[in-house]
């Protein structure tokens, strides 16, 4: 006996909006059992991760300041993962990005530099991690090398540039030996929106481009040309469209993007540089994409669905001393069951108990 | 002589009321056939009539939903290929399944089932080989055989297993007039030994050189049988198409005058491993003319198409030279704007991408196409168009604005070309216009570039149908590895010489070699 896909005749667009929910429903009823097995209560862990923070006002802007890295990255993501590239390396992007605009702050620290330190910052940011993009890029146009592997090897190497530099020439004097660098000036520092709020104007930036994207994707020649190099390649190319200069285009984009989201972490959030400024942000994005269908309005939603997961997840630690290792099994949960459900709205299992088959 | 149709006995093959259903689409209905010991058996019908869902049921690829399979008159089940060809069926596809780098003894040896050592494989080859008249060289690999030698394996290895029941679907797609005439006296020769053949073609004269019985199948269910000895060619399309099929009117050209199209000692190295290389090719379409090139697949018309359109790059500027411009370095958007266009092969995947809807697919010519503005697409303009397309061509879509791949190959290649043709063309390039597509939309495509080319624009069509060119084109060469013949009026080819071209010899010797 085998199972076998077929393809529904027809898909309805009832089903596929509900596919989400269905699929959330089905993610909290697994991980209930997990926390039961546990010897938990799901009832207990249902409100320590969803319903308190989204009933405190402090955990509801700490929810939309940790959505902002995860949506600006894997806003970018969705120009790769739609033309069929699959740039795995935005943590390292994200890092670069954020190494290369702390330079200037560094720089200018102590000066008095004025008002045009931010906006350079945050050009460094995104041009920092375009680079670090395009190596991947220019790897798989010019030698035909997996763009997944070096994507994904180079965080590594970003990971340990940043880690010399903190402990080494960026190093504070007087921070008593501590890997880390100055405190930036109030001149580099990324400011919150709201006077003695938390959430900083990077959360703005996101929301750019997720508009910016919903129109580029949705309406011009070039997100057009995502589409059709990623769905069918030869007609891309029939098109007139390189997949050269598609394939270097798209990893700029999502690595800028992702460079923008390290440098508005470090300056609005973290407020220096450190060995980690990243919880898994470039890693996690990718399952926000996904989760968002690559859809722009979906990888905002997504984002802040995950985020949430992450807040609920240390509060659950404290409270309930669960291990932070299940927020991480949540959001992997909630990924198979959103594919699984898409899977499902499209075809339908069928089994098959006889030989036969082609 | 042919085995007695009326004897007494049981058919070999019976089947009673087969049907498939797929979803919604019933692609067989209620179908009954039966194949008597040592007759050739025609199963006629245009594409998408069931004829290759019924034949992979017989072979026990897929299963029916309903009906009966009967061999020498009791019920049998046929759950697998391999239980299909135990029982004696042998079954030579439309697309060959052979492994590319192995020799011609390997591929035989590789697919039977039971002991067998290359020694015994290559003496039985050799002795099928002689008395069928089916020359194989056993140490060749496949790749550098033709595609009529590749059919030979398949049929040997068919062979070698001594089957009572041989099918063929559409065994002549791939063959010059000459291959083909002597795979008939093969089929002949079979039959008399009481060999029965199901013979699946869409092509009367081959049907009718070969058979007595047809069953004629139309939208899934049987619409006749009968002897095609006894009716015409057009009564036989009749039933197959289910209205009479008309013929392209082509007036006489008008005196084709401005060289749209200039090819000039084009050479271009092979794509892929296997690929084929062009060389010196030299070509011109004019304003007004339909220019075909005809030769059997794989002899570079996907290469010559490639270079043509501009998605290879060859040579100088000057190798390819559109409306007086050099365009030999120029790629497929440039060429547009100069008002060329081009339809591949591949509908599916290469003309059109299969999940996006018929609007966004216009986009794909977009630089000729008034369907964006500075970078911005016009939705509405794209529906527009789509719209008009689907009119003006007969486009039959499920649906407002279907995906592409939810159109049959037909409608979908109406589309495919209506996208290019209502642009009026000045050039258009058009590689296998009517491959797979059935007997009505073909003759409106056929139709729908031969008044474009009465309208004063230049047509090149490339295509494995000779039928096909003669009707159509005014001036033909053949392409052979790689080279092309000379281009002449189509009245002083005949039917004879465009097969010595494509078999390469029309040089050498003049002569039919043993092939």
């Amino acid at each position: 006996m085998r199972f076998e896909l077929t393809p529904r005749p027809n898909v309805s667009p009832v089903m596929r909006a509900l596919a989400p929910v269905a699929a959330f429903i089905t993610a909290f009823l697994i991980a209930g059992l997990v926390i039961w097995l546990m010897g938990r209560s799901p009832a207990a862990a249902f409100d320590v991760y969803v319903l308190q923070p989204l009933s405190d006002p402090w955990s509801l802007q700490e929810l939309v300041v940790k959505a902002t890295p995860l949506a600006l990255i894997a806003i970018g993501l969705s120009y790769c993962f739609r033309a069929n590239l699959w740039n795995i390396g935005a943590e390292g992007q994200y890092v670069i990005g954020a190494v290369l605009g702390s330079w200037l702050a560094l720089k200018t620290h102590g000066t008095e530099a004025g008002l045009w330190v931010l906006p350079l910052m945050l050009l460094l940011g995104i041009i920092g991690g375009a680079l670090w993009g395009l190596i991947p890029a220019f790897l798989k146009t010019r030698f035909g090398v997996n763009e997944i592997l070096t994507s994904l090897m180079l965080v590594y190497v970003a990971q340990l540039v940043l880690d010399y530099l903190v402990r080494g020439p960026w190093r504070d004097p007087k921070g008593f030996n501590f890997p880390q660098s100055v405190t930036f000036d109030p001149s580099a520092t990324l400011h919150p929106i709201f006077e003695g709020g938390r959430v900083h104007f990077g959360a703005l930036f996101a929301l750019i481009a997720v508009l910016a994207t919903a129109v580029i994707l949705g309406r011009t020649l070039f997100g057009y040309r995502l589409k059709l190099t990623g769905d069918a390649p030869r007609a891309a190319r029939f098109a007139g469209f390189s997949s050269k200069s598609t394939t270097m285009a798209v990893f700029a984009i999502s690595g800028g993007l992702a460079g923008l989201a390290g440098i508005t972490e470090v300056s609005g959030q973290i407020g220096q540089l450190q060995p980690s400024i990243s919880p898994g942000y470039g890693f996690t994005a990718i399952t926000v994409a996904f989760l968002g269908r690559l859809n722009p309005i979906g990888i905002l939603i997504a984002a802040l669905v995950v985020a949430l997961t992450f807040i609920g997840g240390e509060s659950a630690q404290i409270l309930l001393k669960l291990p932070l290792d299940l927020t991480q099994a949540f959001q992997g949960i909630l990924l198979l069951c959103v594919l699984a459900g898409d899977a499902l709205v499209s075809y339908r299992i069928r089994f098959v108990t006889r030989g036969g088959g082609k | 002589m042919k085995a007695d149709v009326s004897s007494s006995g049981p058919p070999l093959v019976e089947l009673k009321g087969i049907s498939k259903r797929y979803g919604d689409l019933l692609a067989n209905d209620g179908i009954d056939l039966s194949i008597e010991p040592g007759e050739i058996h025609a199963l006629l019908g245009e594409n998408g009539a069931g004829k290759s869902t019924l034949v992979k049921i017989l072979y026990g690829v897929i299963e029916p939903s309903a009906g009966e399979i009967r061999w020498e008159g009791r019920p049998v089940s046929i759950g697998s290929p391999v239980e299909a060809r135990n029982l004696g069926l042998g079954m030579v596809f439309q697309h060959f399944s052979l492994f590319d780098e192995l020799t011609v003894a390997e591929n035989i040896a590789v697919a039977l089932s039971g002991d067998w050592d290359l020694a015994t494989v290559r003496g039985k080859l050799g002795e099928i080989s002689r008395t069928y008249g089916l020359a194989l060289d056993a140490d060749r690999a496949v790749w550098t055989l033709s595609a009529g030698e590749r059919q030979r394996i398949e049929i040997v290895r068919c062979l070698l297993q001594n089957p009572r029941l041989l099918i063929l679907d559409e065994p002549t797609s791939v063959l010059t007039p000459q291959e083909a005439e002597h795979l008939f006296t093969t089929l002949d020769r079979l039959s008399a030994e009481g060999c029965s053949i199901l013979y699946i073609s869409h092509k009367l004269e081959e049907v009718r050189r070969l058979c007595r019985r047809a069953t004629i199948l139309r939208a899934g269910r049987v619409v006749a049988t009968i002897d095609p000895r006894a009716s015409s060619a057009r009564e036989i399309a009749a039933l197959m198409v289910g209205s009479e099929v008309g013929e392209i009117r082509t007036d006489a050209p008008h005196h084709p005058e401005g060289e749209m199209l200039k090819v000039a000692s084009l050479n271009l190295p092979p794509a892929g491993m296997h690929g084929q290389s062009l060389r010196d090719i030299d070509l011109t379409a004019r304003a007004g003319e339909v220019v075909g090139i005809a030769g059997i697949a794989g002899n570079g018309q996907t290469e010559l198409f490639a270079a043509l359109s501009g998605e290879r790059l060859a040579g100088g500027p000057d190798a390819v030279v559109i409306a007086g411009r050099p365009v030999g370095t120029t790629g497929i958007d440039g060429r547009r704007r100069l008002g060329a266009a081009f339809v591949p092969e591949e509908r599916l995947g290469h003309a059109a991408a299969p999940t996006h809807r018929l609007s966004e697919n216009t986009l794909i010519s977009h630089a000729a196409a008034e369907v964006s503005r500075s970078g911005f697409i016009l939705v509405n303009a794209a529906r527009r168009l789509a719209r008009t397309i689907v009119q003006s061509f007969d486009v039959r879509t499920p649906e407002g604005d279907p995906q592409a791949r939810k159109l049959s190959g037909g409608n979908l290649q109406k589309f495919v070309i209506g996208r290019e043709i209502i642009r009026k063309p000045k050039l258009i390039v058009v590689d296998q216009p009517t491959w797979g597509v059935d007997a009505g939309a073909a003759r409106l495509i056929r139709q729908a570039l031969v008044d474009l080319a009465r309208q004063g624009s230049a047509v090149v069509v490339v295509s494995q149908d000779l039928d096909e060119l003669f009707e159509v084109a005014d001036r033909m060469a053949v392409i052979h590895q790689g080279t092309l013949s000379p281009l002449k009026p189509i009245g002083e080819w005949t039917k004879e010489a465009v097969g010595l071209e494509m078999l390469g010899v029309a040089q050498a010797s003049g002569g039919v070699h043993a092939v």
